[in-house]
């Protein structure tokens, strides 16, 4: 993503001006006499269009756990609260290593995933900027709280490191975790490698707190493929950071009491069968659909689009995301190779889902094959639900329980089905 | 908030609702109220839709007057009976889901930790029973384990009271309810046990016969929550509606339950202890100073 983004991005940046330090919006305060800006201390606050688009950037060859933890140390994030699951356990130890040379604020490790969810909730409504993190059985045990996050409007990031959550109970990767998270209501975000690994965090903090859109994000990765394994990814200087969240510039007010007394809880518990409550419950499950649509540009602008299309205009498209969009490139560059006309969609941004963008994208398509690495394909359904002629796609091939998907196998399924 | 917040701009009174301008002129938050001048004030708390003689909303009503800063307070409850009355009080109040009380008070006051270095906020855990001792019984543990500093005050009428009459881990031993159709086959869950062996550093149980005791209770324990750690009452709130108690015999139920088994008592840890008599003494010498 980086750099098809970077040279666009930088040429905005020329338009804004020339002061060098124009994204700079504050410094630390100088440390006493003698003693060295380092680290945390030494870090400022920039532009998010600075830290996410223009800043230059150098490549490190490292892990997908690595490239969250540069990512959060470069997030401003007040408080972090950790279980550990494999595959996100390291992810949320390199997160500790951060609070404890004071990049972040809090940390601690909660009892379970009902009791860090809810926590996140609870720090959330404080007004604090928060993470967490978790991985396919945790993610199932905090749903309850997880679904509640987006009506409760509280901004806060989860990443979410897929692996199986059916039984067999396995560690291996298998991301139908997602299917869960699509009808929550927050935002959900699918990172294909280590680059979307460190970008897309940055991404969600800053959208998930905008005003119009006020929701929590969770950045998806497939386990292992992407946490354990390194890959290059490009990241500005350590020494800048996001602007701390503003929480009195949201949707909802904060529960500080820091607004004058009325007997109208915000949190309103609205059990009862009458006229008031539905009206209360559709208004608020309309404005965190609307929300997301709202948060559409914002991501638009700071992922370089919802979709990225590799060949487009080829009969055959192959629509991915996560894991299998890597997949679905090298199938590409191999189709193509062998004379077959193949491109590639990647979807970004699962929530919101991008329906105009993608029925465009595939207008033309004859074929399309949804590679997905789960068994329920629930990636395909929603192509299928979104395209005209839904008959021209293919759900498959679908691979699960820790296999991994060979390019033949998706060259495979593009030839077989004519 | 400042209690400047709170008071209208010029001009503007007039045109905000009778009942927050008797809230601001005649209410809690202006004037530190007691308990001996309830319903000469205007209360935090007051139209409810809780049962007729339910000993519950007394006492709730009740803590609010001891609230020691009420412009400083979030209350946190879960599903239950106590939630419908503290929803309706002038009072932040996060109604969150099933028996998660206990970690979301922790972000939260961790959260206003960080936000609010110089201002205390004090977070307060006012749930059932059942939202504590059952579903919500680890998040309790654990943040007694970790030493969060906030107040958690069961409201236990011994009953599942909102669902309509199940027992609770907090239903006497025998008790025949909805659910132990038999009668409940174990011991009423010793909470006040757990909580000194979590390491809490003040405990009381209470019963709302002694509405002052009541009032001070809460204080003190928000209060040595604020400054030393995590602190819990368990206070004896009774449903007449379960447990079939004549409206107006809702107070003697509540004196004879004291005297058989729901005595107050008091715990404090050595830190607790230590802190609670120095403030004791500090505020004793304001007060002569004062004179």
């Amino acid at each position: 993503m980086a750099d098809g983004v970077n040279v666009e991005k930088g040429a905005e940046a020329a338009v804004r001006g020339d002061d060098p330090r124009a994204h700079v919006i504050s410094e630390k305060p100088a440390p006493p006499k003698g003693e060295a800006k380092t680290g945390a201390a030494a870090q400022r606050v920039v532009d998010p269009d600075y830290l996410l688009l223009d800043a230059p950037r150098t490549k490190e060859f490292i892990t997908g756990s690595e490239a969250a933890k540069e990512a959060i140390r470069r997030a401003n994030v007040d408080i972090a609260i950790a279980y550990p699951i494999t595959p996100q356990s390291e992810t949320m130890q390199q997160v500790g290593y951060l609070y404890a040379e004071g990049y972040i604020k809090d940390y601690y490790r909660g009892e379970e995933e009902i009791g860090v969810m809810s926590a996140v909730a609870g720090a959330s409504r404080a007004g604090v900027r928060t993470l967490t993190a978790t991985a396919g059985p945790g993610l199932m045990r905090g749903i309850e709280s997880i679904v509640s996050w987006p009506g409760g409007r509280l901004p806060s990031l989860l990443l979410v490191m897929c692996r199986v959550v059916n039984a067999p109970l396995a560690i291996q990767p298998d991301n139908v975790e997602i299917s869960y998270l699509l009808n929550a209501g927050g935002i959900v975000l699918h990172g294909e490698n280590q680059q979307d690994f460190y970008d897309y965090p940055l991404v969600g903090f800053m959208v998930g707190e905008k005003p119009e859109v006020t929701l929590p994000v969770a950045v998806a990765v497939d386990g292992f493929f992407v946490t354990h394994a390194r890959g290059w990814v490009s990241m500005p200087a350590e020494d800048i950071k996001l602007p701390p969240r503003n929480c009195y510039h949201e949707a909802v007010p904060m529960m500080d009491n820091e607004n004058p007394p009325i007997r109208i809880a915000r949190d309103a518990p609205i059990q009862k069968s009458n006229f008031i409550s539905y009206q209360m419950h559709a208004s608020w499950q309309q404005e965190v659909w609307a929300a997301q649509e709202r948060a559409k540009k914002w991501l638009d602008r700071w992922l370089g689009g919802l979709l990225e299309i590799v060949n487009p205009g080829a009969k055959t498209m192959i629509v991915a995301s996560g894991a299998a969009v890597s997949q679905g490139r090298e199938a590409v560059r191999q189709g193509t190779e062998q004379g077959l006309d193949v491109g590639l969609v990647k979807v970004k941004s699962l929530r919101p889902f991008p329906v105009d963008e993608l029925k465009a994208a595939l207008a033309h398509a004859e074929k399309i094959v949804v590679p997905e690495f789960n068994y329920v394909g629930w990636l395909a359904k929603e192509v299928k639900f979104v395209v005209d002629r839904a008959e021209r796609v293919i759900d498959g091939p679908r691979v699960f329980g820790g296999m991994t998907m060979p390019t033949e196998l998706i060259l495979e399924t593009i030839t077989a089905f004519k | 908030m400042s209690l400047k917040t709170i008071q209208a701009a010029t001009g503007f009174k007039d045109y905000l609702p009778k009942e927050y301008q008797d809230l601001i002129d005649d209410g809690p938050f202006l004037q530190k109220r007691k308990v001996s001048e309830l319903g000469s004030f205007k209360e935090a708390l007051e139209e409810h839709p809780m049962c007729s003689g339910c000993a519950m909303t007394l006492f709730i009503r009740l803590c609010y007057v001891g609230f020691p800063s009420l412009e400083h307070t979030v209350l946190v409850g879960t599903a239950g009976c106590g939630r419908l009355a503290i929803s309706q009080g002038a009072v932040p109040f996060v109604y969150g889901n099933y028996g998660d009380t206990n970690a979301v008070a922790t972000g939260l006051k961790r959260g206003l930790e960080i936000r609010f270095k110089d201002q205390p906020k004090d977070v307060v855990v006012m749930a059932g029973d059942g939202g504590l001792a059952d579903i919500g019984f680890h998040a309790v543990m654990h943040s007694w384990f970790r030493k969060e500093k906030f107040t958690t005050v069961m409201l236990d009428n011994e009953v599942y009271g909102n669902t309509g009459g199940q027992d609770s881990g907090m239903t006497q031993k025998g008790m025949v309810m909805k659910m132990a159709p038999t009668g409940k086959k174990f011991e009423k869950m010793d909470m006040l046990g757990l909580a000194k062996t979590a390491g809490v550093a003040y405990t009381a149980r209470i019963a709302p016969t002694n509405p002052t005791r009541v009032a001070n209770t809460i204080r003190k324990a928000v209060l040595i929550a604020r400054e030393v750690g995590p602190t819990f009452i368990q206070a004896y709130t009774s449903c007449n509606i379960e447990y079939a108690i004549p409206t107006p015999k809702v107070m003697d139920d509540a004196r004879a339950v004291e005297k058989d088994r729901y005595s107050f008592e008091e715990y404090f840890s050595d830190e607790a202890k230590a802190y609670w008599d120095e403030s004791e003494k500090e505020r004793k010498r304001l007060r002569k100073a004062k004179k």
